[in-house]
């Protein structure tokens, strides 16, 4: 295929899936929206104003970055493992399969489709936000593009887990196991100052601890890491993840027989 | 010439050691209507399954018209549509959408691909379904729907798995006429199906595969000249107690109003209906007792089985 050929068939496949989640919009925009919602009612007015201040803002200003950011993870993951997935149910992969669309650009065009519901989530997210607390983007580059390789990283995690999924169930493991846990002790909802030693050592092991401080720093100009290993440890997962999801798509791993 | 498909000592070995293809080869020339027949698990889907690269073949090459699929798989895939045995759709998208998404596929400009779109749907009737989600539709149009889809960026090489599976005798008699007009106009057509009547009236070569092995690959007019014995069903309106005497003619009584004839080859009708007329029998129609393909096919599957026993 040409240049022009793949572009279209990349376009083809990321229009296809923008108008797969706005179709279905009362399932995967609107959901995200009120769960967040309640987040900012709850935590960030109701307990937050109980709390006090936290790393030198109120508590909802504090949280606010980390639920944008937990919105947009969640939702461009399962945005792809969900889609990629009953693509390979209905069997409807088969059309990508047999046309002669290269293997990268498939997964490229999933994955941007997860990054758009993601994007779009966290917009609203973050329009909301703006009922309970003013936001002044300190760094609107390096905001951007943290939460941009966010949803590309966790939409490529999400390609991975429905490539391996065998059933709808495969597909629910992944998020409720590891990444919901993972993004609550994140540092979503506090400092890890306020943890031990230990615990902050083990909290930097975790990656989505990374993300929520540079999106956080982004937002606010604070940080509980140094935002530039943010970015390295960002981009050296999100190579990894392309590797290995053009790895399994080259060796049709539960793709092709 | 080069053969539009062509297809050599292909092998596919599955991971539990089931050996679907045992290293067939034969080729497809360009223009022709050529059925792949066999019974259920004899290896047609996944020979098609390796052509449309679904199925990772063990060994053994493929070529569409030229050109190596383990070379230029994107090229080859470029000439070629496959409408396959199942549904392979999203069940929630509409005809419309599921058609023109696939020409964005194979790197289609939008324009093409709407214009191309309408062309297909109008030619097999689902114009006025195109805003229906696919999961509405009948089986028929299903079966339809895929054939459109296979066709949006116009292969040349089209490779239909048992097509017309489910669908009733007037959309099957429609849909030959529409695979007959576009073969006509140059595609080549590869067609799988249980029908064999369909693959005598399309298909001009055959290819019977059985157990993962070709068993015979012909024009169908030399096998049908192979076929050394056929069996008729004489329609009578006499009503018969016993068997008529059949001059010579191996043949039963079935019930008062029909005969079951066998009749070898070269003997000559004209002696049977002499010996039937002499005794006051009226014959008032007369039909093969199977399609004559079908005979030869169940005969080379009994062969070939006999020959595998006798190893």
């Amino acid at each position: 295929m040409n240049s022009n050929a793949i572009w279209t068939s990349f376009a083809t496949i990321l229009r296809r899936e923008v108008r797969r989640f706005t179709r279905i919009w009362p399932q995967t925009l609107v959901p995200p929206v009120i769960t967040m919602s309640l987040y900012f009612v709850i935590f960030g007015s109701l307990i937050g104003s109980r709390i006090g201040e936290m790393g030198g803002f109120s508590y909802m200003e504090f949280v606010v970055p980390g639920l944008i950011m937990m919105a947009v993870i969640t939702n461009s993951y399962s945005n792809v493992a969900s889609s990629f997935y009953s693509a390979k149910f209905q069997r409807n992969v088969e059309e990508l399969l047999v046309s002669p669309t290269p293997n990268w650009v498939i997964m490229a065009g999933y994955v941007l489709g997860g990054v758009s519901r993601g994007l779009i989530v966290g917009l609203v997210v973050t329009l909301i936000a703006l009922f309970f607390t003013d936001l002044k983007v300190q760094h609107v580059g390096l905001t951007v593009s943290i939460v941009f390789l966010a949803a590309v990283l966790f939409s490529l995690a999400g390609f991975i887990n429905a490539i391996f999924a065998n059933s709808f169930d495969d597909i629910s493991i992944i998020p409720t196991f590891v990444l919901t846990p993972l993004t609550y002790l994140g540092g979503v909802f506090y400092s890890i100052e306020l943890l031990s030693p230990f615990w902050q050592g083990l909290s930097k092991l975790n990656p989505v601890l990374y993300m929520v401080n540079a999106f956080r720093y982004g937002v606010l100009g604070v940080s509980d890491i140094n935002v530039a290993w943010a970015f390295v440890g960002v981009l050296v997962f999100v190579a990894l993840l392309f590797g290995w999801g053009l790895h399994l798509m080259t060796h049709g791993k539960r793709l092709r027989h | 010439m080069t053969a539009a498909l062509s297809i050599r000592n292909l092998q596919k070995t599955y991971d539990n050691g089931f050996e679907a293809l045992k290293g067939i080869s034969f080729d497809v020339q360009p223009g022709d209507f050529f059925a792949l027949l066999g019974p259920n698990g004899a290896g047609k889907s996944t020979t098609i399954g390796i052509i449309c690269s679904l199925v990772r073949k063990t060994g053994g090459s493929v070529s569409i018209f030229g050109i190596d699929i383990d070379k230029d798989f994107p090229a080859a895939k470029q000439m070629l549509g496959v409408v396959p045995q199942e549904f392979n759709f999203s069940q929630f998208e509409k005809v419309y959408d599921i058609v023109c998404t696939q020409g964005g596929f194979y790197g289609m400009s939008r324009k093409l691909a709407e214009e191309r779109t309408e062309k297909y749907l109008k030619q097999l009737g689902l114009w006025d379904k195109r805003s229906t989600q696919a999961r509405m539709l009948s089986g028929g149009m299903k079966r339809r729907l895929m054939i459109a889809r296979a066709l949006i960026h116009e292969p040349q090489l089209l490779i239909l798995d048992e097509p017309t599976a489910g669908v009733d005798i007037e959309l099957r008699r429609s849909m030959w006429t529409f695979l007959e007009e576009i073969n006509r106009q140059g595609t080549t057509i590869i067609l799988t199906t249980h029908y064999l009547e369909e693959a005598e009236s399309l298909c001009r070569n055959i290819a019977i595969i059985d157990k993962g092995d070709i068993v015979e690959n012909t024009s169908i007019k030399s096998l049908l000249k192979t076929l050394n014995r056929e069996t008729f069903i004489l329609d009578s309106s006499d009503g018969l107690t016993e068997c008529p005497d059949l001059g010579g003619y191996d043949g039963r009584l079935l019930d008062e109003h029909s005969l079951e004839v066998t009749i070898e080859k070269g003997q000559s009708l004209t002696q049977l209906f002499a010996s039937l007329t002499e005794q006051g029998v009226t014959i008032t129609s007369m039909r093969n007792r199977a399609n004559r393909l079908e005979e030869l096919f169940v005969s080379l599957l009994a062969e070939d089985r006999q020959r595998e026993g006798d190893k």
